[in-house]
């Protein structure tokens, strides 16, 4: 096993897939979570401005879902083959979802008629929501394991994904969102609008930390392999405490006006969430709940160690780079929306 | 119908639809580039109205463009999970590396080209558009050393037998630099390129039948036809650079183009034709030899026919692979000699008055996208039955875990989906081009003047 800095190469890999996953959580997740409240904005302006605050972005934002997907083909094609051929129909769901998204955003404004517009934003704000769902169900999904047979191929039926675990992942992943959304729009809006979003922002916040919470305490009583790894190192409940932190600074930090560290604060709540599943799952990739022994893990699902230094190489000129241009239109288009001839 | 044909029919349909797309963000890219190019350099308004209408244009293809391109990336997974298996390794790091070094470019700075024209600078916005137009090139090199290598494998070796083989890296450069993705790249490239000529050839050919916008109708026309000559005739060298690197390294697919089965019988070149299956035989317009002519220089030596490959390792559909062949060839002479005349006619001043050319011109567009459709589909259906050439079979490639049931719930959803698209693609582009490359300020007051007799507007 070749290392790098006394960690092996499927294991930096797995950070660095776990990294792309949580960019695209935090960055995609505002766009959605803008999505999925887009009907409770009454006003046609007050919709415009939603969608304009996002527009420049969010397909940079989708573009982390891309890398996610080569990531996890290119690092891990065993776990690549079986996730997406397991997750069949809810992940093309998932994808209508992204379809509908995208064409909802540009076809919108192309048009004056009220029906028209009116149509898109249903179309816009249930894309959103499927979204969130589907993808939350689908990681609960991985958290929680599904029956895997000898090759590593998923061996159960569409029923096995509804367990009452994957739900509440789903819903707390949508409850996330629209916390992030609504958070993000506050920095983003003025006046009235303003002040709708900033009563959303804290029931939205108020919505998450129930849904997790209740999430948490079902993991920690019904589920013992994502629990474990935390009752055997005590020193891991940092992580819960910071993200406990993080999370009572959200609404502090809305009371105060200052959104952007709320912003932050809710991105961090979003990092450590996905840290905390990554530590409970490792070394597994996907766990099989029918009998351990066929689970896809980092080291039996991987490609080969010629492949992951390509990749790690790869990885190593491309963050920066992406890293620097994504700072920079976000730069850019910082500051309070404003709309011009060339909005949506 | 079984997994099997299901999961072809939703890829090639998918991938189909897909490809609509990408040539024309690529061949835009590179017009926007020399547009914008000009308006900084002469600083004249007509290359800032028509940079700015193309931009929007540019925006609506290209948000297709990748709301069905993410499927794309996953369905190799989704249907395909063995091949997934099979091929990650290699396949993957091209993947990987198309969205970080592509991707990312292309999507990042396509929100300044769009949004930032009041934010930036305009030297900031013209570098915004050269990183977009890069993006996409990079872009189309990533995909096509990656389908490359399943047409000519290299840099690789074989790890694990029957189900557990899968191919591994060797040697990464020579896995990008396989034989035969050099070629296929410039092929492409060119494909892409015309899309883009043509798409604003045949608008401003509108335009200017149409009497409206000649101020800049007229010199975008110009423009675009140097491209699109320039690109006409470069691709006839490429095409010939490929049919090459097909005869040397795909021999079965090269007698599948041309319906070639007796490597005895003189090889003979079609310019239109059909494929009997059955009999093996092919009538139609031929030139005698030219086969032999064109990838050897005579007329007399022997081409390796498909009866020399074992019956389970040649395409069984001979006939469809000729067609498609044959349509891509005849669109690409179409677009050879309808340049050409128009260059002529230019140097005769005659060339906004011939109005019949300008009228070939509207409906040129379909050219290149049927060249393109018809090129992938000989050179996919050319590669059958293997899914890997010489490695891996489409039929053990699928994903065993996925019903047929549920690969004919997803195709015809992406059937619904994307027809659905299509038509409001085709209806909102065909209202942009109404609208025209006049600026915002002129049709708002327009809008202005319509919101006053129509009272919801009024909200």
């Amino acid at each position: 096993m070749e290392t790098f800095l006394g960690l092996d190469y499927n294991v930096w890999w797995f950070l660095v897939f776990g990294g792309v996953i949580s960019g695209y959580a935090i960055l995609d997740g505002f766009d959605l979570g803008a999505g999925a409240l887009h009907l409770l904005l009454k006003k046609e302006q007050s919709r415009r401005i939603a969608m304009n605050a996002i527009g420049p972005v969010w397909d940079g934002n989708e573009v982390w879902l891309v890398i996610g997907g080569g990531a996890l083909f290119a690092g891990f094609p065993v776990a690549y083959a079986a996730i997406f051929s397991a997750f069949y129909v809810p992940f093309m769901i998932f994808m209508m979802g992204l379809i509908f998204r995208a064409v909802a955003i540009e076809f919108r404004s192309k048009e004056p008629m009220l029906w028209w517009r009116k149509t898109w934003d249903v179309v816009y704000n249930i894309a959103c929501i499927v979204i969130a769902l589907s993808l939350g169900l689908m990681l609960g999904n991985v958290a929680y394991g599904i029956p895997l047979n000898a090759d590593k191929e998923f061996a159960g039926n569409w029923m096995s994904f509804f367990h009452p675990f994957p739900i509440m992942v789903a819903i707390t992943t949508l409850a996330l969102f629209l916390m992030h959304g609504a958070i993000y729009l506050t920095m983003r809006t003025e006046n009235r609008l303003y002040t709708k979003m900033h009563l959303l922002a804290n029931n939205f916040t108020v919505f998450f930390v129930l849904s997790f919470v209740i999430t948490t305490l079902y993991t920690l009583l019904y589920i013992p392999h994502l629990s474990d790894q935390f009752k055997q190192s005590p020193g891991l409940f940092l992580l819960p405490v910071l993200m406990i932190l993080a999370i009572a600074n959200i609404p502090r930090q809305i009371k105060k006006g200052m959104y952007r560290y709320a912003f932050l604060s809710s991105a961090i709540t979003i990092a450590l969430l996905l840290i905390m599943v990554a530590v409970e799952i490792f070394p597994y990739l996907l766990y099989a709940s029918n009998n351990i022994d066929n689970s896809i893990t980092i080291h039996n699902a991987a490609a080969s160690a010629k492949t992951m230094k390509i990749l790690l190489i790869i990885a190593l000129i491309g963050t920066p780079l992406v890293a620097m241009y994504t700072a920079f239109v976000f730069w850019t288009f910082k500051g309070k929306v404003k709309l011009d001839d060339m909005s949506y | 119908m079984d997994v099997e044909v299901l999961s072809r029919i939703q890829f090639a349909f998918t991938v189909a639809f897909h490809y609509i797309y990408p040539p024309l963000s690529i061949g835009l890219g590179l017009l926007l580039v020399i547009m914008e190019g000009m308006y900084l350099k002469t600083g004249r308004k007509i290359y800032e109205d028509a940079t700015r209408f193309w931009i929007k244009i540019f925006a609506l293809i290209f948000g297709i463009g990748v709301a069905t391109g993410i499927i794309m990336e996953f369905e190799f997974g989704t249907n395909w999970a063995t091949y997934s298996k099979y091929v990650g390794d290699i396949f993957g790091s091209a993947l990987a590396a198309e969205g970080i070094f592509a991707f990312a470019l292309e999507s990042g700075f396509l929100g300044i080209l769009i949004f930032g024209w009041n934010r930036v600078s305009s030297k900031v916005h013209f570098f915004s558009t050269i990183m977009v137009f890069f993006g996409s090139l990079f872009s189309a090199i990533w995909i096509v050393v990656a389908n490359s290598w399943q047409q000519t494998p290299a840099g690789y070796h074989i790890v694990g037998e029957g189900m557990n083989a899968r191919a591994e890296i060797t040697d990464f450069w020579a896995m990008v630099f396989n034989p035969s993705s050099v070629d296929r790249l410039t092929h492409v490239w060119i494909g892409a390129f015309l899309s883009g000529a043509f798409l604003v050839l045949s608008v401003n050919a509108y335009y200017i039948l149409r009497k409206r916008h000649l101020e800049i109708a007229r010199p975008s026309f110009k423009l675009a036809l140097i491209v699109a000559t320039a690109c006409s005739l470069l691709q006839l060298v490429a095409g010939h650079h490929s049919a090459d690197g097909v005869a040397k390294n795909q021999p079965a697919k090269l007698a599948a183009l041309e319906g070639h089965y007796d490597t005895l019988a003189r090889a003979d070149m079609f310019l239109l034709g059909y494929v009997n299956n059955k009999t093996q035989e092919v009538r139609g317009l031929k030139i005698p030899g030219g086969l032999s002519l064109l990838l050897y220089g005579n007329f007399h030596e022997p081409v390796k026919g498909l009866n020399a490959f074992p019956a389970d390792e040649r395409p069984k559909q001979i006939n469809a692979i000729f067609q498609v062949y044959h349509i891509m060839v005849a669109c690409g002479i179409a677009m050879i000699a309808l340049t050409l005349f128009a260059v002529w006619q230019w140097r005769r001043n005659r060339l906004f008055e011939t109005k019949w050319l300008l009228w070939l011109f509207v409906f040129s567009v379909l050219l290149p996208q049927i060249a393109n459709q018809a090129g992938w589909f000989a050179a996919e259906m050319g590669r059958q039955p293997w899914v890997v050439y010489g490695l891996l079979k489409t039929s053990d490639a699928l994903s065993k875990t996925v019903t047929a049931n549920q690969v004919l719930f997803s195709l015809i959803m992406f059937t619904i989906v994307y027809l659905l698209l299509l038509v409001l693609f085709l209806y909102l582009l065909n209202r942009k081009i109404k609208h025209g490359p006049v600026s915002d300020h002129v049709q708002e007051e327009l809008e202005e003047s319509s919101k006053r007799n129509n009272p919801i507007m009024q909200q």
